[in-house]
């Protein structure tokens, strides 16, 4: 296939993410379209590795998944601990984290 | 239409339909169901692009590890009912609209980008573990340790916040 139609293809999952992040208000929900935010990313990168032949955008996407793992331990962690102090993972809830 | 391009549309098909029910489906458990599809559809095309150890290790990180997390703790909070509060319609519909402008935005900058046509090349080998090794271990070994430094921390951090106090 060319490249364009990989392009494409990412370009519908990422605006679907960004859909997704702005519709809905459930905290766990938004984490997993900002997932698929990354994974149209890693798409993407693939393609043009393959495209000028070159690995180091593979690598890049290694290291992507690396961080992505991280950061969705530490962030549902957050959310658990919210969670046990207000009883809800609505994101309208988490504006008075301050008080 | 030869077979390759048939597999890429019947992905590309799976891919957008799992995004799709991700963010317009009402239980959470359902959303991460759609989610694993749409990592698998993705998976499907990375070993269309013979980039076979990113496919293995995005089912193996992301299907696997990522997503048993986010089942798990769903199933921890009980919130597989649709007792989910939604957002008003307004601000959905703007949601749905500023995202759908977002796309038609980046199509019509991508569309007059001047690549070839020529089909990508499904027989190379770079994507491949050996090769990949190579430069992992020689180019970007820095980063690839430092990584593990990121995982301890953020392993760290994780038992931290969600320990009971």
């Amino acid at each position: 296939m060319p490249i364009q139609y990989y392009i494409f293809l990412s370009l519908a999952l990422f605006s679907i993410g960004v859909m997704g992040t702005m519709m809905r208000r459930n905290a766990i929900i938004i984490f997993m379209c900002i997932e698929l935010m990354l994974n149209a990313v890693n798409l993407l990168m693939v393609a043009f590795s393959n495209y000028w032949e070159n690995s180091n955008a593979q690598i890049f996407v290694f290291f992507i998944m690396v961080v992505a793992a991280a950061e969705v331990a530490v962030g549902l962690a957050i959310i658990t601990l919210v969670y046990r102090k207000v009883n809800s993972v609505d994101i309208n809830i988490l504006n008075r984290l301050k008080n | 239409m030869n077979p390759h391009q048939l597999v890429f549309w019947i992905l590309s098909v799976i891919a957008i339909g799992g995004a799709l029910g991700v963010i317009l489906s009402r239980n959470p458990v359902a959303s991460v169901l759609f989610l694993i599809v749409t990592f698998f559809a993705v998976s499907g095309h990375y070993i269309l692009l013979n980039a076979q150890f990113l496919a293995i290790v995005n089912i193996i990180v992301y299907a696997g590890a990522i997503m048993v997390l986010f089942l798990y703790v769903i199933m921890l909070m009980n919130l597989n009912g649709d007792v989910e509060p939604q957002k008003s319609k307004l601000l959905q519909f703007a949601g749905i609209i500023s995202g759908g402008i977002l796309f038609l935005v980046l199509l019509a900058a991508f569309k007059t980008t001047q690549l070839s046509t020529t089909p990508i090349n499904a027989s190379t080998s770079i994507g491949l573990i050996s090769e990949l090794g190579q430069v992992l271990f020689t180019r970007f070994v820095f980063p690839f340790e430092i990584s593990s430094i990121l995982f301890l921390s953020a392993m760290v951090g994780a038992v931290v916040i969600g320990k009971k106090d």
